[in-house]
């Protein structure tokens, strides 16, 4: 019987022939992710069971990036725990502040991701890497603990579902538009449990960095994992960023695998959609929508902080002013540079936008633009539960770049259609 | 006797359990201090040690923070149930030798206030209030192992240990 990309992945993993859903397996880690606020803890737990040992420095990549800089004394206390931490064991890759980025969009970056590989880290949003044909998945503290000490940790192997994305993007509508979509169809716990794998034409078409805002959003369906199959794209971009141990193995779903559903989306019917609160699941396309009125945007996050979404986002913001407050986050330190110089920093600077540095700051509600009792945002990120980016009864609407800008231009949501002439814009999601 | 605070809605989720704005600690007490605020900033008030939250589905979506069940600890929560839990929460409860008791429709079965009994490894939960016998699916058995040996930090040194 034939299995799919990620049973396969788990078999080498677990060193078995083959593996069924819901079996529970003992599996290899080839890499673990850690940031400032889970990876403290595990520290501790460690400490206090008397273990020391990291089971391989070379296969940790540390970076604060919730709270980094330091946004308080808390926070400064836990940089400082990760901080002594990472030195004293030689992590090889520590990203401390002034190289640090939001995690997930610095570790494919700083080529810490492959195909075939397991990868944890202790932040939900680990399905990020994905999108290069590995199985990876999010999890707590003391599974981290576990995984530093012994390099290993149980599974129980996910049933996998499909995902079809038909057709080609229309203009102005983008990766997330797309995942924004599948969350609307199946819900926040549609996929509980299970691996969502991607396949199809239109994902076929698009950049490394348009296929992780799928990938990224896997959690937010209630998927274990999200996975995308290896092709030209990820080859070339793996070329361009592996620096070591530049050899991976690249596993494919048989035609005769079996999944625990199929769902076609017809991405050439789509529009840009907006998702509104407290769920990720309540998108409606911006033509129900357009109007209601926004007191913030934010454009940043481990979604939609890369360089592709500035370029998008500067696309729609040029020679505009903003009309509410609008606060760009490019989500790594490479770039940050590459905003700066390519002009968008300028862009968005005479727009009247303020560009902090990489953070995850904000999306959390962590710090720098938190919303006050009443407001409202139009964000790039992930996920709009009460109380996500401030006062609880704030209010977040998740949408794509384009939209998000739109949006800040008039204040209002907006559909970004009518932002980007023919000729102007740079689709992310054309080759 | 654990006292049951109801919360029928589905997808509570960490954010409401914990929210972020105090995850830079991981201290205990601190964090037991805000536990379930956003949903009900009464709770902390109410909670007697070994009480229990019953909620509606997939509770404990969102982050990955095992400050969420650090905080029901910290608040002497025994137990959640509802029909299903979120997967990192899931694990992060076990791993936290937190229990989990997964029961279909469980707001429907137990009223906020109600005095109940629950029995883990038979899979019994006798509500006083109402009079009734309600039966669950036990936890696996390698989660049942994890959580009698107090976790699965605890649990891995035990194993280290026979060999
Ligand atoms: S950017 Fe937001 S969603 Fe992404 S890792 Fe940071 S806090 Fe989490």
């Amino acid at each position: 019987m034939g299995q799919t990309i990620t049973e396969k992945i788990l078999a080498r993993a677990a060193d078995r022939e083959t593996v069924t859903p819901g079996q529970i397996i003992n599996a290899r880690i080839d890499m673990i992710m850690c940031h400032d606020v889970t990876t403290p803890p595990a520290i501790s737990m460690l400490q206090e069971h008397g273990v020391d040992a990291v089971f391989d420095p070379e296969k940790i990549a540390v970076t604060p990036d919730h709270f980094q800089p330091a946004k308080d004394i808390a926070s400064a206390e836990l940089h400082k725990r990760l901080d002594t931490w990472a030195r004293a064991k030689g992590i090889r890759h520590y990203y401390p502040v002034g190289r640090a980025g939001v995690c997930h969009a610095l570790l494919p970056e700083q080529g810490h991701i492959r195909p075939g590989e397991v990868i944890v880290g202790g932040d939900s949003h680990t399905c990020t890497y994905g999108a290069f044909a590995a199985f990876s998945t999010g999890i707590g503290s003391t599974d981290l603990a576990a995984a530093i000490a012994t390099g290993q940790l149980w599974f129980k192997v996910p049933a996998s579902m499909k995902f079809i994305l038909q057709g080609r993007l229309p203009r102005g509508v983008y990766s997330k538009d797309v995942i924004l979509e599948v969350i609307r169809r199946i819900g926040t716990d549609g996929a509980l449990y299970r691996a969502m794998e991607f396949v199809g034409p239109a994902l076929r078409e698009m950049s490394m960095e348009a296929r992780m805002t799928i990938t990224n959003m896997a959690i937010e369906a209630g998927g274990k994992s999200g996975i995308i199959g290896f092709d030209d794209t990820t080859r070339a971009y793996l070329d361009e960023h592996l620096k070591d141990r530049t050899e991976y193995t690249v596993f494919e779903s048989d035609p005769d695998a079996t999944y625990h559903s199929t769902l076609e989306i017809d991405c050439g019917a789509l529009e840009p959609m907006v998702a509104f609160p407290h769920l990720p699941s309540h998108g409606r396309p911006i033509g129900d929508c357009a109007g209601l009125a926004m007191d913030q945007a934010y454009i940043g996050s481990c979604t939609n902080g890369r360089i592709e979404d500035l370029r998008i986002a500067a696309a729609v913001l040029k020679g505009r002013r903003v009309k509410i407050r609008t606060i760009i986050v490019p989500a790594t330190p490479t770039i940050w540079r590459q905003c700066v110089d390519e002009g968008l920093a300028g862009i968005f600077d005479d727009a009247g936008c303020v560009v902090s540095a990489p953070t995850c700051g904000a999306c959390l509600g962590g710090f720098m633009g938190i919303l006050a009792a009443g407001e409202r945002c139009i964000s790039t990120t992930n996920r709009n539960f009460v109380g996500r980016m401030g006062h609880p009864k704030s209010e977040v609407y998740l949408a794509s770049p384009a939209t998000a800008a739109a949006s800040a231009v008039e204040g209002k949501l907006a559909d970004p259609r009518n932002y980007l002439g023919k000729s102007k814009i740079k689709n992310q999601n054309a080759k | 006797m654990a006292k049951a605070h109801v919360y029928p809605r589905d997808h509570v989720n960490t954010d409401e359990i914990i929210p972020a704005r105090y995850l830079n600690t991981d201290d205990r007490a601190v964090l037991a201090a805000h536990c379930m605020e956003d949903l009900d900033p009464e709770f902390v008030g109410k909670c007697r040690p070994g009480d229990v939250i019953v909620a509606g589905e997939d509770f404990g979506c969102g982050s990955s923070r095992e400050h969420a069940v650090w905080a029901m600890q910290g608040a002497k929560v025994a137990a959640v149930i509802a029909p299903s839990f979120a997967r990192i929460f899931y694990r992060n409860s076990i791993n936290g030798g937190f229990p989990l008791v997964e029961l279909p429709d469980a707001p429907g079965h137990i009223n906020d206030g109600d005095e109940i009994e629950i029995d883990f490894e038979a899979g019994r939960i006798h509500n006083r209030t109402q009079g009734t016998e309600l039966t669950f699916e036990p936890l696996p058995d390698f989660a049942m192992a994890i959580l009698r040996d107090g976790g699965l930090l605890e649990h891995i040194k035990k194993q280290q240990e026979k060999r």
